[in-house]
């Protein structure tokens, strides 16, 4: 009995340990300075300037709207995870130094049961509530419920009554922003063709099965086959719904993309949250020990200011799915009362998604080629497909 | 300290207080080092717990960990280690929230019938690592890992995109359960002793089903003639087997036992919660169980106890980061010191127990013999 119990405490333990840690490298990493190098890649990686609306509150000082508060939900993982969740705190952070409101960030617990709670915790005490990811769907929808005087944006879900037709909006209080990822996929697709010299590139999912990370496959491979038909395409996931630890799980992501370099794609696009830190170290180890030029594409954030520096040569260039965009439009809207429930998608066409150049590893002609396919897709002359062909 | 009953009781609080103590002092250090201010920390962790809309969030929290712990329990008292009760519970809520979904039945009979469902899945998949033991000797905490892995990565993930309600929402999962099989919310019955309880708050009434589970964990393991055979197994199997029990009848009624309790874990967030199985269904309370029911000691009461402070712990992250005062990952911090000191601490306290039985039975026969 005495030497079960001991095995059993050290299976417990270790569980317990696992999940100690994962939180903890997390908020290293925050302290480290990647939130502060987030907002800097907002100003880097855009040519032009997002499609802000006018902004009349630029210019005013930045105390004028101190009673306005508001209030970020993660996703699980919380800041640091180097992608999608600082992406939504850089537009946050940015909203703040802009309007000089108040921001507070929260996040889950790490089975993600009192999503409810830390809803209603920031409602509590903010005018507006971003929930930041589609697993806040439900809990925002009865949250807004109950606080009918706040206002709530879900990034990720369209926050759409599908049931009705036309849809309506999920609650009067409820905006969904979604981002047109194929787009971006897209034109990341366009980057790796021109780029690959084995005529092989690779896709690397976090979670398949639920439709989101196959729109970004579908893109990615659109793209790759505008520039070339010819040129392979292999994808693959981490792991399949309803397991979401393949957006968590850089030792995977890393084998896997490990395993795709050695047959031979020489550019892999990771759409795997943090999972995509494997396959640059993968592609770093792969270039060490083979010395040729193998690459990543990251997804989200621009990655080549995220990733630790070591590894930085290998990000080609990054889908950037601009939720630092969205929050900040939405916190604007808000505070200047133009707020609209319902569904706002950002595409190409209000930079709501993009590449990053930080690097300089795309040369100017490869820039202007994939400049000519944005603006294609933008003007409706390519449809960009969401479902794998 | 000379009077044995004193000391008894001195040994019986001695593991537990030495226990927080620890995690107490542990999780200062780890505060002070990460360069928070540990005195700023507990503060707002108990000035939050006070709270009439934390109490709440604790009760809710620690329904689910109850009643799994109660279900890891049931196989610990016999010696058995069902870890298995994570993917029990997970497959018998995806049921029960299809089954749930698909009738329509008047309101107390839908939600028997939810729970009815839930059982008898959670029951069948403990039952079946049962099975392999009895019959084929297979550890069953070998079979009950394994059989977690093909209840959520296979039939789960495999049935889910079957019965899932096609609403084309991005967060898909079950159809949700029609207002006849949800169970109300306490908060009118919280409301008479206290003043309203703030918006967006709901005091589950799945908590009644766990103070149920409990009382019947009690009776059944202390006031029952199985639960005798249980504890006795679980204490000598060599002499229980020797006073006529059958020791393969004990194995598959303790896991399917366990199962059936375990199946029950999903409730709160099919009932009273969710209404439906979907992608941010919570996962991982099997493991609490097992921390949960450890800390317990496997008692009703002391599982209950252990509940409550990891639901304590747990509803202390959202002041903890709204405030700053602290990272959240203290609260990750102190529930493994808390486990890992009580465990060490229960193995001291029964040592110095044991010593002392040991010197109180050598009194007696020397003061027999004089």
């Amino acid at each position: 009995m005495r030497k079960r119990l001991l095995i059993l405490t050290a299976i417990v333990a270790s569980f317990t340990l696992v999940a100690a840690a994962c939180g903890d490298s997390g908020s290293t990493d925050t302290t480290s300075g990647t939130t502060t190098a987030a907002p800097t890649t907002t100003v880097a990686s855009t040519t032009e300037a997002p499609a802000t609306t006018a902004a009349p509150d630029t210019t005013a000082a930045p105390d004028t709207n101190s009673s306005f508060s508001l209030g970020i939900a993660f996703d699980i993982g919380g800041k640091g995870d180097q992608s999608f969740n600082d992406s939504a705190a850089a537009g946050a952070d940015k909203a703040a130094a802009d309007f000089g409101i108040d921001v507070s960030f929260v996040e889950p617990n790490a089975d993600g049961s009192d999503r409810a709670n830390i809803l209603q915790g920031q409602a509590d005490q903010s005018d507006l509530v971003v929930a930041v990811g589609f697993l806040f769907a439900d809990d925002v929808a009865k949250v807004a419920a109950d606080n009918p005087d706040v206002k709530f944006a879900v990034i990720d879900d369209a926050m759409l009554n599908l049931d009705n037709d036309p849809p309506t909006p999920r609650g009067d209080n409820i905006a969904g922003l979604t981002f047109a990822e194929e787009q971006g996929s897209f034109l990341v697709g366009v980057a790796a063709a021109l780029n690959t010299k084995t005529n092989k590139v690779g896709f690397l999912g976090g979670v398949s099965g639920f439709g989101l990370i196959e729109k970004f496959q579908a893109g990615y491979e659109a793209g790759v086959h505008a520039v070339d038909p010819s040129i392979e395409v292999v994808s693959q996931y981490i792991t399949e719904f309803p397991d979401f630890d393949g957006f968590i799980s850089p030792d995977r992501g890393k084998e896997i993309a490990a395993a795709m370099y050695e047959s031979g794609a020489d550019i892999v696009y990771a759409a795997a949250g943090s999972s995509g830190g494997g396959m640059f170290q993968a592609a770093k180890e792969y270039r060490d020990a083979n010395g040729d030029t193998v690459w990543g594409i990251g997804v989200d954030s621009d990655q080549y200011n995220t990733v630790d520096p070591s590894v930085r040569d290998t990000v080609l260039t990054s889908m950037l799915k601009r939720v630092d965009v969205a929050v900040y439009q939405a916190t604007q809207a808000v505070i200047d009362g133009t707020f609209t429930a319902g569904n706002t998608i950002y595409d190409l066409s209000v930079d709501g998604v993009g590449y990053s150049t930080t690097g300089d590893f795309l040369t100017a002609d490869q820039i202007a080629q994939i400049e000519k396919f944005k603006a294609q897709i933008i003007d409706g002359t390519i449809v960009v497909p969401t479902v794998p062909a | 300290m000379n009077n044995p009953t004193l000391r008894r009781i001195a040994l019986a609080l001695a593991a537990p207080a030495l226990a927080v103590i620890v995690a107490v002092v542990v999780s200062s250090i780890v505060l002070i080092i990460s360069g928070s201010n540990p005195i700023d920390a507990y503060h707002d962790m108990f000035t939050n717990a006070l709270k009439l809309e934390t109490s709440i969030d604790i009760l809710n929290r620690a329904t689910p960990f109850y009643i799994s712990g109660v279900a890891a329990a049931i196989g610990f008292r016999m010696n058995l280690f069902n870890i298995g009760v994570e993917g029990q519970y997970l497959l018998a809520a995806f049921f029960a929230s299809v089954v749930g979904g698909a009738v329509n039945l008047p309101p107390v009979l839908h939600v028997t019938l939810v729970l009815l469902v839930a059982m008898a899945v959670g029951a069948s998949w403990s039952g079946l690592a049962g099975v392999l033991k009895v019959t084929r000797g297979v550890n069953e905490v070998i079979s009950t890992i394994m059989l977690n892995f093909i209840a959520t990565g296979g039939i789960i993930a495999g049935l889910i995109v079957v019965w899932q309600d096609n609403t084309g929402q991005v967060n898909s999962g079950t159809t949700p359960l029609p207002k006849s099989g949800r169970m109300p919310d306490l908060n009118s019955w919280v409301e008479v002793f206290t003043r309203d309880i703030g918006k967006g708050r709901h005091l589950t009434g799945v908590l009644l089903l766990a103070i149920a589970v409990g009382v019947a964990y009690h009776l059944f393991i202390n006031r029952s003639r199985m639960g005798y055979e249980f504890r006795a197994s679980g204490y000598n199997p060599f002499a229980a087997r020797a006073g006529g029990i059958a020791p393969k009848k004990m194995v598959l009624s303790a896991m399917v036992l366990s199962g059936a309790i375990a199946g029950l874990v999903g409730m709160v967030e099919v009932l009273s919660d969710n209404y439906r199985y979907d992608q941010s269904f919570v996962r991982g309370l099997g493991f609490q169980g097992i921390a949960v029911a450890l800390l317990g000691r496997n008692k009703p009461a002391g599982i209950a106890v252990a509940a409550l402070l990891f639901g304590f712990l747990d509803a202390s992250r959202g002041p903890l980061q709204a405030s700053g005062s602290a990272s959240t990952e203290i609260v990750v911090i102190m529930q493994a010191t808390i486990l890992l000191a009580a465990v060490v601490a229960y193995e001291v306290v029964s040592r110095a127990r044991q010593k002392n039985e040991a010197s109180t039975a050598a009194a007696l026969l020397a003061g027999s013999q004089s």
